[in-house]
């Protein structure tokens, strides 16, 4: 069994990255594995939850779009994707390579499939960071006269 | 009273038709696509989708462009939608510290922990019409400065260090959902906060501001405002363990309201709370003021008998929905209420006429 912190975080970057992302980098690996659907990709809603000033008592919020995805590989791997939106083929797509990263291939994808997804999450994210911090105030105290 | 009247199918076809013939408008203009909309509106968008109830910046996007950008229409819209939706689960509550802040002021610390951001805002605009907007093809670049590794914690958290403000602890409950069950009164925290969250930017933006004119007056600061990214997570039970299922935009206002104490008990700041979907500031602000100002019984306040600490007349009057439901209900044919109606004036008036008449005799 495959080491749950890790899936976690390659689950979690499937989810979050954008669909169009996943299928560019997906079509250039250029795999076309086998499997078998175990849940056809279906759309929901996940109720998002907050606290009552941060760190009280929870309460709704509202839901988001999720779209799920099970199946299986020849040789029995199970794959899940749960993926924001509403893209089924976004969810397919995330629940295959949760699935190929239990097999001997994982560290290839890792490699060449996750690494620069995980890259393009992460310089989107100092971008806006670095746009964000161009806005800080930088105080001065002007010159009281005192004298 | 309700009679099934048949007929006006053909006219009623024919005013669907013309409405999507406006709709489109102009046809010598470009039509506007969904694409457009959510990355142009996006604002429009993010109302659309904290009233809404639904995190899904394509289909509000699509909601206002089938509505001819009338929001609320937009929004029953999404609501309608969102009923079709299979419900997976629940996410665990968000952790707003963890954000990554496009903005975060707050009004009560200068030189607070992480700095004063200002993000993409119109505050310090002159409000002056842009006319190079009307002249298309304009792609300004933000500039950019180092970030460094600043966490950037919650301001109420160093007021809160020391003990001057009231403790928010975690009950540790599932929260009420106010989409499952109906509301009942008095409500919850939990479940005001969730119809707050929901409700009509403008109802409670108004009844924000009563607050602030001196219907039950909370001497709100914003200790922080803060906008921008945060990580949502869900317990997926066929793994057995959480993962990031997506990320989301969150408005969050925290005030810092006036204090409470006794010869007991030490004087403390109370806190009022806001959290919407998107970048929603004005009714961030507005929801936190309106939560404080509902919460008097739990703080042992006077009821000044002021609109916004009224839990019924808040809560039930707040959703643009169900608001606009029942009121544009009396437009459609009410031939046979009105036809009773108007046969007891009639009845009425030949009475009067006919005592009238006997008088003068």
């Amino acid at each position: 069994m495959t080491d749950s912190t890790a899936r976690q975080t390659w689950m979690g970057l499937l989810a979050r990255v954008p669909a169009r992302t996943l299928e560019e980098k997906w079509d250039e690996f250029g795999l076309e594995p086998e499997y078998t659907v175990l849940r056809q990709p279906e759309i929901g809603g996940v109720m998002v939850r907050g606290r009552a000033g941060a760190t009280g008592a929870a309460f709704n919020i509202g839901e988001m779009t999720v779209t799920r995805c099970s199946l299986r590989l020849p040789d029995g791997e199970v794959g899940h994707g749960y993926v924001q939106g509403r893209d089924k083929s976004h969810a397919l797509r995330a629940a295959l390579v949760d699935a190929l990263m239990q097999t001997d291939i994982a560290e290839t994808l890792q490699r060449d499939l996750l690494k620069p997804l995980r890259e393009g999450l992460e310089a989107a994210r100092a971008n806006r960071a670095a746009k964000a911090a161009a806005t800080k105030v930088d105080f001065f105290t002007m010159a009281r006269g005192e004298d | 009273m309700y009679v099934a009247v048949k007929g006006g199918e053909a006219a009623i076809d024919n005013a669907h038709a013309w409405l999507a013939e406006e709709r489109r408008g102009d046809v010598a203009v470009a039509d506007l696509s969904v694409d457009q909309i959510r990355e142009q509106l996006g604002l429009a968008v993010n109302r659309v989708m904290s009233e809404g109830s639904l995190y899904d910046a394509g289909l509000a996007a699509l909601a206002i462009k089938q509505a001819r950008g009338d929001m609320i229409e937009a929004i029953f819209l999404i609501r309608a939608y969102r009923t079709t939706l299979p419900r997976f689960g629940a996410s665990r509550p968000v952790d707003t510290g963890e954000m990554l802040c496009d903005r975060r002021i707050s009004a009560t610390f200068k030189d607070v922990p992480g700095g004063q951001l200002l993000g993409p805002t119109f505050d310090y605009t002159h409000r002056l019409l842009n006319f190079r907007l009307a002249a298309d093809g304009e792609a300004p670049e933000a500039p950019q400065a180092d970030c460094g590794a600043d966490s950037v914690p919650h301001v109420t958290g160093f007021l809160n260090r020391e003990g001057l403000i009231q403790t928010e602890e975690d009950d540790a409950q599932d929260p009420p959902d106010l989409t499952r069950e109906p509301m009942e009164l008095p409500a919850s925290r939990a479940l005001r906060l969730q119809a707050l969250t929901r409700a009509d930017e403008g109802f409670v933006l108004g009844l924000a501001y009563s607050t602030q004119r001196g219907y039950a007056r909370n001497h709100a600061f914003v200790g922080e405002l803060r906008i921008g990214a945060v990580t949502v997570e869900m317990d997926i039970p066929e793994l057995g363990f959480a993962i990031e299922i997506g990320e989301i935009t969150l408005t969050e206002c925290e005030t810092v309201n006036q204090f409470t104490g006794s010869r007991t008990e030490p004087a403390q700041f109370t806190r009022g709370y806001g959290l919407v979907f998107g970048q929603t500031e004005r009714k961030a602000i507005s929801m936190a003021l309106v939560d404080r100002a509902l919460r008097w019984k739990e703080l042992g306040e006077e009821d000044q008998g002021a609109p916004a600490q009224d839990e019924e007349f808040v809560l039930m009057h707040a959703d643009n929905i169900q608001a606009t439901g029942f009121l544009e209900h009396i437009k459609l044919p009410h031939y046979v209420d009105f036809q009773s109606e108007l046969e007891l004036v009639r009845r009425l008036r030949a009475e009067t006429g006919a005592a009238l008449s006997e008088a003068a005799k």
